[in-house]
Parts: structure tokens; sequence; C-alpha cells
């Protein structure tokens, strides 16, 4: 039975594994789930993901969920090459250090403007504080400083002279504030270096193909059923507002 | 020639990744040195500790020159360098890839959810000397609550461990988090006798150095059970 990849694309996590996958010729079967049409709930999908969430591997009997650890089960399972998941004890620290941070200090803020900005206000029709929107574009100036400074260096990549999955759970969750207009590069030439980088060790069509879900957000959001809208308001407000 | 203990922790014993940390070096018998780094003092914005981790958090690992910060990744590197038994890291890749899908998802859930209890609970009147603010308080434990629902539902289903037979890091992460909110009186685990008896095998499993970890956490919970 072949590997199967549950998968939204409109998420940040989807597309790091989506990447990997592609670009590492990984066979897999794309199960995709539509997170708007609320097809994370059903039976089925319970059975794959408890939490019900997406990204959510199934490869045979074995079922596994965070996009971490999904990452760096495939490095090991499909033997990809030592630069994405090194087997040097301290480059792989490195990596780790970036994934284990990268959890509130990129994705906890970063994560949150396409939703805050674009979302909510647009398809959920619920109203963002103003107080709210600045204080996050704060702090996202602060997740971006520290990721230059401490994760980035001067270096090509964030474990050295070459990409591994840090650069590539990086690259998928700075990319996302794009989709509401929020144009993270403009003025971080250093950052937009390592982006332009990154997207050419992908390869440019795979990672434009992967990123074309944000710039259509505005778009997929006037899609949302109505009935699926009303579901989510309330667990919306719980977790952003 | 005398030992050179090469290995240096950077740690303050009412950090709950601290004290992973400092448990996993004794319980395994890592020579090391730790030095402390109290928060309550500011001791991580000194210009010394600062250049060391310009993030000013704890705990940092110098192995040799070799700085690193974040507990999963200390923990892990610590795992594979020095010749710790294999359970707590499994080398296999399904049985490893549980130990990642759990570091992983603590940091959204256990982490953030069981500190804010405590920092509600004590941090925050201690620092601003005002009462609890019980709302917001009733909200952070309603959180909480379904946080340890989930912790139970699936990483506990059928297995004595939260990654399945054997202690892994996934529990001694766990632990640390989930004996927080002791410092303010408060046992969590109360009323989930499924979650108390994974307690009660995790400290067994790390016998004396987990009591010896938490001696500061014990301390500070006498002080406020003394209040009532």
């Amino acid at each position: 039975m072949p590997l199967e990849i549950y998968l939204d694309l409109i998420s940040q996590p989807c597309r790091s594994v989506y990447i990997f996958a592609k670009k590492n010729n990984i066979p897999f079967e794309f199960k995709k789930i539509l997170l708007f049409k609320g097809e994370q709930y059903s039976e089925e999908f319970g059975k794959v993901n408890y939490f019900r969430k997406v990204p959510a591997i199934k490869d045979g009997d074995f079922t596994l969920s965070e996009s971490i650890a999904i990452l760096t089960y495939l490095a090991e399972k499909y033997g990809t090459p030592d630069h994405w998941y090194p087997a040097d004890l301290q480059t792989r620290a490195r990596v780790h250090e970036y994934l284990s941070w990268q959890h509130s200090g990129m994705r906890g803020i970063a994560g949150k403007i396409l939703w805050l900005k674009l979302m909510i206000p647009k398809a959920f029709e619920i109203d963002v504080p103003k107080e709210r929107m600045d204080s996050l574009l704060v702090d996202l100036e602060g997740s971006l400083t520290a990721f230059e400074e401490k994760f980035l260096q001067d270096k090509p990549f964030i474990a050295g002279q070459k990409i591994s999955l840090a650069d590539l759970v990086a690259i998928v969750e700075i990319m996302q504030p794009l989709g509401a207009g929020v144009n993270v590069f403009e003025v971080r030439p250093k950052l937009s270096a390592w982006k332009d980088r990154v997207r050419a060790e992908i390869g440019p069509a795979l990672f434009d193909e992967a990123h074309q879900m944000i710039f259509n957000a505005e778009e997929m959001s006037k899609t949302i059923d109505p009935s699926a809208k009303e579901i989510f308001k309330p667990k919306i407000k719980k977790m952003f507002l | 020639m005398a030992a050179k203990k090469a290995l240096e922790v950077y740690l303050d014993m009412l950090s709950q990744p601290c004290r992973a940390v400092h448990i996993f070096l004794n319980h395994n018998k890592i020579p090391h040195t730790v030095k402390t780094v109290a928060l309550r003092k500011g001791e991580n914005r000194t210009a010394e500790f600062t250049k060391l981790n310009p993030m000013q958090k704890v705990p940092v690992m110098v192995d040799n020159g070799f700085v690193l910060t974040e507990s999963d990744a200390i923990l892990k590197y610590m795992a594979t360098n020095y010749h710790v038994p294999e359970h707590w890291y499994p080398r296999q890749p399904e049985r490893r890839a549980k130990v990642d899908e759990y570091t992983a998802w603590h940091h959204n859930y256990i982490r953030p959810h069981a500190a804010k209890v405590f920092i509600m609970e004590v941090l925050v009147p201690h620092m601003t000397r005002q009462p609890v603010e019980q709302p917001k308080l009733q909200r952070a434990l309603e959180q909480l609550g379904d946080t340890l629902d989930k912790l139970e539902g699936m990483f506990l289903k059928r297995q004595p461990f939260l990654c399945g037979d054997d202690i892994t890091l996934a529990d001694l992460l766990a632990v640390c988090e989930i004996m927080q909110p002791l410092g303010g009186g408060r046992d969590i685990l109360k009323g989930r006798p499924k979650l108390e008896s994974w307690r009660s095998r995790v400290k067994s499993a790390l016998r004396g150095s987990f009591d010896e970890a938490h001696q500061i956490l014990y301390q500070l919970q006498d002080k406020s059970t003394s209040k009532l």
C-alpha cells in the first residue's frame, strides 16, 4: 500500500511536507483534505489523525501527525540526501534547534497574519481590533529579526552551507503573510536573498506551485460554505481573538 | 589528569525545560557542570549571558564550545552523543517519529497551557502584588483541561508511557510541565487517575533525580499551601 499524505496546501506545514516529498521523488498518494469544507472532521480522517489536523501520513498501518515528525520520518525512511537532515550530530542539533524554536517563535506569529488580516475579517466577517493587528505586526518584526540574527546570521542556510529541513519549515511560514499583502521581504535584503536561495534549491516550479494557494487566499475565502462558516466562527474566535 | 567536565548547562530549576535537562543528565550519570541562571534576579539579562544566548533564555548547553539552545534539541543531542539506553530516543524510524510527534505537539499544548496556569497563579500575583485574575485563570484552566484530555486520549490510549512501553524524552518533557502548577499548590492531575498513574510510573523510572530536580518547586508548593 502506498504512502498516503493528507494535505491542504493552504496550510504552511502541509506545504513543507508536500515540497519535501515531491523534491525527493517520494512516491505518495495525495489525499486532499479541504479544511474550509470541514473534511478534517470525517470519520475516516479521524482514524488517521486523532487531532484532526493536517498534515498527517498513513504508511501501511503506521499513522503520524505533526509536520516536523513527518519530515524527519520521511528523511530517514526514504534515505534522502544528507543535507536535509544531517547525520553529523552538531549540524543536526542546529536543525533541531530551529525546528523547536519556530513553533512559538515563527509559526505562532507569522501564521496568524493571513488569518487576522484577511481570512477572519473578509471570509468570516468578524472584526479584528486594530490594536491586535498592530501588536501582531510588531511581533512579526521581532520574529524576523530573531530569524536573521540568531538562525541565519551570515550563513547561506540555517544549518550552514546547505539547505536543510529547517529552511523548508521556515520558508513556508515566512511566505504566508504575503497572502495578506504583508511583504516581509521588502526591507529585508538578507531575508530576501535567503528566500531566493531556498527557492532555487527547491526548484522555482515546485516552490511556486506549492505557494499558489496563498496568493489565491482572498478568492478562496469567497468559496467557503456558509454553513461551514457558522461552525468555524466560534472556533476561530477562541483561537485568535 | 583531573576530569574535565567539558559539558556545561545553564539552568534555572524553576524552569520546566531546565529540569528535564537536569534530570536527564543526572539519571544517566553524564558528567557535567551546572551554571545557575536565576531568572527572577534577571541573571539571563546580563551582558555575559546575552553573549552566550541572545534570546536570553534557559536552558543552554555548551559542549566544548558548541552552544545549543532549546530543550528538545539539547535532549536529542545528549541522547545521541552519550551512551544512554536507547529507549530515551529510539533509533527505529517509527518509534523515533512518535517521540518527535510528541515533542512537536508539546510546544503548542502542554507547555504553554500548563505554564499559563502557574504564571497566572504564582508569577503574576507575585510581581504585581495584585490578586489572581479569576476569569482569566478559569479560561486557562479550561484550556488546560482540554489539553490534558488530548494528552490522555492520544498518547496514553493503550500504552504505559506517552510513546510506547518505555519512558522516552517525551515523558520527561511532559512531566516537568505538569509538575509546575504545584508551585501554586495546584495538582492539575487531580481527578485524572490515568494521568496520575502515568506520572507515578515516570517518577518511579526516574527515581532520585526527579525529586532532586523538583526541590525548589516543592519548597514553593509548601510556601503556598501554608498560606491557606
